[in-house]
């Protein structure tokens, strides 16, 4: 998307514009927490995931998990960010009960990679860039319940300690769609990697979204000066834990900002709370007060240094990624990149369509994945990981298609039944009679027969051709869609001597 | 930097810590004095010096990512002022 065509809201006195930034907590993929060897899991019984460590019992040390710096290292390789051999860890200090020690451990001024950046896939396929300020790993904190009691609140810090990969975004998104397909591309690239399973109903891939207004080319003159003076005051909605709630707080938020500062306010730069059920944002009065966190380096742990050969191993090791994958989909099964766009957004959806391709028509299987299978499993919020279709009868349909034991027009038939759990489509074919009439003899006696019998209708398609589409539909009726479509144009043609 | 008795009530406040108010002027100069002493070791020159991390020339340890610990909510809840189910409890605390 160019700048030209970036969405504006109309405001009483004139147009704005959004400008978002997101700040992305990925849960690393690991078996034991950041800094602890306590299991990371969701379900278990109360404070049953629990160090000394991470209940921040006096003399304990924290000691860093391999594995935690290898996902974030990979992760950095991914976005094709600056990898810093040499990093640290910081205390962010406050007071709150989630967070036993504290502090929370993070990386402040020097995180463990630096600048790279995410190409992202519009709905339309047009892609665009969105620029990443840093990756750092720092320690979730623990879980509080308020419902339990009136008078008290429960803490179970299960969740304490485990380990997350803090993304943080330039300032590149200008729309809550491209937000949203923002989050969409990194979760993709993340699954991939396998640093992070992007579960978000599990809380485990969650954002922070920054939010503020500007006058149309305020945003450009920002981009050419690097200054941020020329945009609005923003504010931070924080723990938005799924892509409609990110598109409603960013709708809700805009218009909220937009309102003020028509009206003569002021934009209070602070964090907000989002509310699903209100579809609202609210200031979180209760951290306010809490904004001076006082890093300083933590003297528990030493600097990072990482091995440069083994930074290199890891690159080398990395899988396909989506961007790759998308390119790779184009040009072995000459799909379209709207097509390939669609499949690498999930890496399941890929494998599903790679799959069912082999030795089929893949631009078939492409159309019958993206439009009918995908298309259908949206319709109840499901992906294809739900399919009850699986990728060898996709892949069966197409072969009926190709072999024209049936036409597209019946595979759509053949594929409410296969979605009904109806088993193999060549046994749904023969099962349901649904063989495809090529048998031009048979074909030649119905339109004998209609010609016969409507010879108004035959005299009109002389005078006018198109009116032949008549004559289309009833054959079909006669032969309850069954007949070859090709070979009825083309004997009705012959037989009305239409050209 | 000078530190009067304002910022030695935020900074306590910060760190949680309850100071009377008459304590407040004599922390301002104790905490000042300090100050002054760390601004006197701004004076040597450290450009290109790295800063010192440890006495000892050794590197960050790593731990395998092996689940080792934890299972023993007894254990953490011990020094628990007050506990219920298996969790921790604490005043109220209002979102």
């Amino acid at each position: 998307m160019t700048a030209t065509d970036t969405k504006t809201i109309a405001g009483r006195t004139g147009p704005w514009e959004i400008v978002l930034g997101l700040e992305v907590h990925a849960q690393v993929s690991s078996q034991s927490k950041l800094f602890s060897s306590a299991k990371v899991g969701f379900g278990a019984g109360p404070n049953q995931q629990v160090s000394l460590v991470d209940a921040a019992m006096p003399g304990m040390l924290p000691v860093l998990n391999r594995y935690c710096v290898e996902q974030a290292v990979k992760t950095g390789l991914a976005l094709k960010a600056q990898i810093n051999l040499k990093s640290r860890f910081d205390r962010k200090n406050y007071f709150y009960p989630d967070l036993p020690q504290g502090y929370q451990i993070s990386q402040f001024d020097q995180p463990i990679v630096g600048e790279g950046e995410v190409v992202v896939e519009h709905d339309n396929g047009e892609t665009f860039t969105v620029r990443i300020e840093r990756l750092h790993l720092e320690q979730d904190a623990g879980k509080m319940i308020h419902d339990l009691d009136p008078n008290a609140t429960y803490l179970d810090l299960n969740r304490a300690g485990t380990a997350l990969m803090e993304i943080v975004s330039k300032p590149d998104m200008r729309s809550s769609d491209e937000a949203v397909a923002y989050v969409k591309k990194l979760r993709a690239i993340l699954i991939a990697v396998g640093s992070c399973d992007g579960d978000m109903e599990k809380g485990n891939l969650r954002a922070d979204v920054n939010v503020s207004v500007c006058r149309p080319g305020a945003y450009e003159k920002f981009r050419e000066t690097g200054s941020f003076k020329h945009l609005g005051t923003r504010c931070e909605i924080k723990n938005v834990n799924s892509n409609r709630y990110i598109q409603q707080a960013i709708e809700y938020e805009a218009r909220r900002q937009i309102e003020i500062l028509e009206d003569g306010g002021k934009i209070d730069q602070e964090t907000r709370l989002f509310d699903p059920g209100k579809g609202e944002t609210r200031s979180m009065r209760s951290k306010e007060e809490a904004n001076d966190y006082r890093y300083f380096p933590d003297p528990d742990l030493l600097p990072l240094i990482l091995d440069p050969a083994w930074v290199k191993e890891l690159e080398a090791g990395l899988p396909e990624l989506p961007d790759a994958k998308k390119a790779r989909l184009q040009s072995q099964y000459g799909l379209s990149p709207y097509d390939a766009g669609v499949l690498i957004a999930d890496a399941a959806r890929a494998s599903f369509f790679e799959q069912a391709a082999v030795g089929r028509d893949a631009k078939l299987v492409a159309n019958w994945t993206i439009n009918d299978l995908l298309g259908r499993l949206a319709k109840d919020g499901h992906d294809i990981a739900d399919s009850p279709i699986p990728p060898a009868d996709i892949a069966g349909l197409v072969k009926l298609i190709e072999a024209g034991t049936i036409s597209s027009k019946i595979a759509r038939q053949v594929f409410d039944h296969m979605w009904a759990g109806e088993g193999a489509p060549a046994a749904i074919v023969e099962k349901h009679g649904l063989v495809q009439v090529s048998d031009t003899g048979a074909i030649e006696a119905v339109i004998d027969r209609l010609i016969a019998a409507n010879p108004g209708q035959a005299e009109a398609v002389k005078a006018k051709p198109q009116a032949i589409g008549w004559f289309v539909g009833q054959v079909m009726k006669e032969m309850a869609g069954k007949a070859n479509p090709g070979s009825v144009n083309a004997i009705l043609k012959a037989k009305l001597g239409v050209e | 930097m000078a530190i009067d008795a304002e910022t030695v009530r935020k900074v306590a406040r910060l760190a949680r810590i309850a100071e009377p108010e008459e304590r407040l002027a004599p922390l301002a100069q104790e905490l000042d004095a300090i100050m002054q002493w760390i601004e006197q070791l701004q004076e040597v020159d450290t450009d290109g010096v790295e800063p010192m991390t440890s006495v000892v020339a050794r590197a960050l340890p790593l731990r395998d990512d092996v689940v080792v610990d934890g299972g023993d909510p007894a254990r953490v809840l011990a020094n628990a002022p007050r506990t219920t189910d298996g969790f921790f409890i604490v005043p109220k605390v209002v979102e």
